[in-house]
């Protein structure tokens, strides 16, 4: 088998510039999916990192019908205190979880003495919310970045509506709610700190201690609106939402017990659409790979069997076996996928790397200054090795099959 | 022997499995290599026939020494240490054992040959047959590429078969057979 690398690596240096030409478009073609992946795949992270730590959390558990009816926040669909222990305690037993924060979510008008409006409110224990959206302290962008932004009495005001009412960390605001037998009532709250707003729904709420939250709505006992969860790695979003489902029980509402209901982000949050966009971006990107790889080799390599007839025909006289002369292509076309891959990958980590040293900053919506660090997994690295080499291979099939049934008599007299 | 036209080339495929006759039948060492197959044709030539062709046919990328030692990789699959002692051996026999190294392009039209006929030799063949090996050499060179087959074929014993036009080199061979249109028409034992 060595020998037949031997020959193959000496037929594909006898064309030098043609083979460097193949070998230098399969490796652009690797580096540019290389490239695409790590920013397009941190492009992604940042996104749902952004999403999921600063307010939706990596998933989110509700009473059976809340998120079809999420719009209107209704009080009546509230998870009762012994239904939210029940979460709670499922979710301390659930290993992939990490923290996760009852909210109480209700629409409320603001005022500051001078104009009102409406408004959505999370009443929230910040340092369990913290806990499950760690970005949003940074989200802060007035007054003090601490859990002591949401201590009772206080409220953090979404930017753009402090902006619209010129409310600044310190004034004091009313906010008035109507609980869910229809009586009305407000508290004054002291504005904390301003929030940053960020893409998508939720991202423009303002946020007050759950025990204010309870006190405005005039509940006996607490109520939970929705449970955010956070998950150790993003990875494990989906294993933990199906284990935490299975030990919620039956989706069916009874008497004795509610129906659950967990979505994970990408169920809540519209930007799933544009990651799975990313992701079928990528998959095009892919297919433009496998289509360069499979034209080139495959017009090198019936190149290389149009130029070789007579030395096929001398091999094959000589006495070697159709399938050795088989094997002699597509070890050639195997040699072009390979080195192509390696050259790719070489440049792509480069490019990556440059990428990294760089720090791309951009704007994604309200978000200022994202910084991308694209990295690439090695299980990318190699899907997109062993596709180029796989379709090489293959490219190289009928040239070589060509090649192997090749009649010697008539190859010999080739010219 | 014999004219253009006349099946020198069309025997030598023959006898070679090259080609199938489309009638009667061909025994070639012991073997009806007629009713061959084509996988079982290239076996039976890897293992009992060596060629020597008008052009040489070297394959360009491969030095003297790994043109010679090809069959062995690619037909017979010998080890490494066999390899080495049969080519060089051989190389001192065609003379070309200094020039081990050099690619087909570096050679002269000569020792081109001479590594061809290595070539042939290398698998130990029982017949090595050869299509006008010195049409495309000079009446000395040819001479000696006649001479040396003559050599090798007495320290090897190996049958060397092969087709000329050229009267000249005539007195090297044991036995001169002539066709015409196609037929024997005689052999004849000559006194080389």
């Amino acid at each position: 088998m060595g020998n037949l690398f031997k020959i193959a690596l000496r037929n594909l240096r006898r064309y030098k510039r043609r083979s460097a030409l193949t070998v230098s478009l399969i490796g652009v073609g690797v580096t540019f999916v290389l490239v695409f992946v790590s920013v397009s795949g941190s492009f992604k992270e940042l996104m749902i990192s952004d999403i999921t730590d600063s307010y939706l959390g990596d998933m989110q558990i509700h009473r059976r019908g809340y998120v079809a009816a999420i719009e209107s926040l209704p009080l009546n669909l509230n998870l009762t205190s012994q239904e939210a222990s029940r979460v709670a305690a499922v979710l301390q037993s659930t290993p992939e979880v990490s923290a996760f924060s009852e909210r109480i979510k209700f629409g409320a008008l603001f005022s500051n003495f001078a104009e009102t409006t409406n408004i959505r409110v999370n009443g929230v224990y910040p340092e369990k919310e913290f806990g499950v959206c760690p970005q949003m302290v940074s989200r802060i962008v007035q007054g003090e970045k601490s859990l002591a932004a949401l201590q009772r009495g206080k409220i953090l005001v979404p930017e753009l509506l402090a902006r619209g009412f010129n409310t600044k960390v310190g004034d004091t605001v009313v906010v008035v709610a109507t609980n869910k037998d229809g009586s009305v009532n407000g508290k004054t709250l002291l504005v904390s700190g301003i929030l940053a707003s960020v893409t998508g729904p939720g991202g423009r709420d303002a946020y007050i201690h759950l025990e204010d939250a309870m006190e405005i709505l005039r509940m006996p006992a607490k109520e939970v609106s929705e449970i955010a969860v956070g998950v150790k790695a993003l990875g494990q979003v989906e294993r933990a939402a199906e284990s935490i489902r299975a030990q919620l029980g039956p989706q069916a509402e009874t008497q004795q017990k509610p129906g659950f209901e967990v979505h994970t982000w990408s169920q809540l949050s519209p930007f799933a659409n544009i990651a799975r966009m990313i992701d079928v971006m990528t998959f095009f990107i892919k297919l433009m790979l496998i289509a360069i790889v499979l034209i080139s080799i495959l017009n090198v390599m019936i190149m290389a069997v149009y130029e070789r007839v007579r030395e096929i025909g001398t091999i094959a006289a000589i006495g070697t076996l159709p399938r050795r002369i088989l094997s002699l292509f597509l070890v050639e076309g195997f040699c072009l996928g390979s080195v192509g891959a390696v050259f790719g990958v070489l440049v792509g980590l480069g490019v990556i790397f440059v990428l990294n040293l760089w720090k791309i900053s951009f704007a994604f919506g309200q978000a200022q200054s994202l910084t991308l660090s694209p990295t690439i997994a090695p299980a990318e690295v190699v899907t997109a090795c062993v596709m180029v080499i796989v379709i090489s291979v293959l490219a190289s099939v009928q040239p070589a099959y060509k090649a192997s049934r090749m009649e010697p008599i008539d190859a010999l007299r080739h010219v | 022997m014999g004219p253009s036209g006349s099946g020198k080339t069309t025997l030598l495929n023959l006898i070679g499995c090259l080609d199938k006759p489309t009638g009667g039948s061909l025994e070639v060492a012991g073997v009806d290599v007629s009713r061959l197959s084509r996988h079982e044709a290239a076996a039976f030539r890897g293992e009992n026939i060596g060629f020597v062709f008008q052009s040489f046919n070297l394959i360009p990328v491969l030095t003297a020494f790994e043109n010679i030692e090809y069959p062995l990789v690619m037909v017979q699959e010998r080890p490494a240490g066999e390899r080495r002692t049969r080519i060089l051996e051989l190389l001192d026999a065609v003379g070309m054992a200094d020039q081990k190294n050099k690619l087909p392009e570096q050679l002269s039209g000569g020792q081109k040959q001479r590594v061809a006929i290595a070539r042939a030799l290398v698998t130990r063949p029982k017949l090595v047959l050869a299509d006008e090996p010195t049409a495309n050499l000079d009446h000395e060179t040819a001479y000696t590429i006649i001479k040396l087959m003559r050599k090798i074929k007495d320290e090897l014993n190996t049958a060397f078969i092969f087709s000329t036009h050229d009267t000249r080199i005539i007195g090297e061979v044991e036995v001169v057979c002539t066709l015409e249109d196609g037929r024997l028409a005689g052999c004849e034992e000559t006194h080389g």
